[in-house]
């Protein structure tokens, strides 16, 4: 059952103002991930957990980093499930977890970091993982 | 919202994943909800058997790269199982 929207708001709101496109539809979803070049980061917002209010500023700095993705998406795990669920089909060699991240380039998974790897890490350490995986697929030479 | 945690007071490991090995030779990943006098309780549980599929350490390996492959959404491991825990990942 999806928390009141009012709850979710503000987690919305971090989302998109670090610069993440949010996706609330299906259709939304295959218009950012179907057939698309380049680099996409998919952030999977989550409520509870214990992991998300780290994931999310974690995000955010890995963004302020020279090197970083064309593009940053957002689905909201338990709020916007039929987007999620399809968000998941673009990654579903990994199993569904939330908050969680996808790394995609050129329509290809090559970086994913599990909610096991964030719980319980600073926004900062968690950072440097995706910072690192930015200059490995996301530079120029990449 | 940045830093907002739920659950602040709960136990330390709450919401984080855990490995533990048990007595029965069996290897249990899972959330860490809680630890009382029934044992340790887990949430979305995979489950590893001795001689039942992959050898433990790629079966571990595989959890960690593609997340935990759900076998229980809620498990108790009996305290007398728990051989020890610790974080995953």
């Amino acid at each position: 059952m999806p928390y009141p929207e009012q709850l979710v708001t503000p987690m919305r709101a971090e989302m998109t103002l670090m610069g993440a496109e949010e996706l609330k539809t299906t259709a939304e979803v295959d218009a950012a991930l179907g057939d698309v070049r380049g680099t996409t980061l998919v952030f999977i917002n989550s409520v509870c957990g214990c992991a998300a209010g780290n994931a999310r500023p974690a995000l955010s700095l890995a963004l302020q980093h020279g090197v970083k993705p064309d593009r940053v998406v957002t689905v909201f795990a338990g709020q916007d499930t039929d987007a999620t669920a399809r968000a998941r089909q673009y990654f579903s060699d990994y199993q569904p977890s939330s908050p969680s991240m996808a790394l995609i380039r050129d329509g290809e998974v090559v970086h994913f970091v599990h909610r096991h790897q964030i719980e319980g890490r600073n926004p900062q350490s968690i950072a440097e993982n995706l910072a690192q995986a930015f200059d490995k697929f996301c530079g120029a030479t990449a | 919202m940045s830093g907002h945690v739920f659950h602040t007071n709960r136990q330390e490991l709450h919401g984080v994943t855990v490995v533990v090995n048990g007595a029965s030779g069996k290897t249990y990943v899972g959330r860490y909800h809680e630890r009382n006098e029934r044992g340790v309780v887990l949430k979305d549980v995979g489950i590893h058997e001795p001689g039942n599929g992959l050898p433990l350490e790629d079966w571990l390996e595989r959890q960690r790269k593609f997340g935990v492959k759900v076998d229980e959404r809620a498990l108790v491991v009996p305290n007398d199982e728990v051989v020890d825990l610790g974080r995953f990942g």
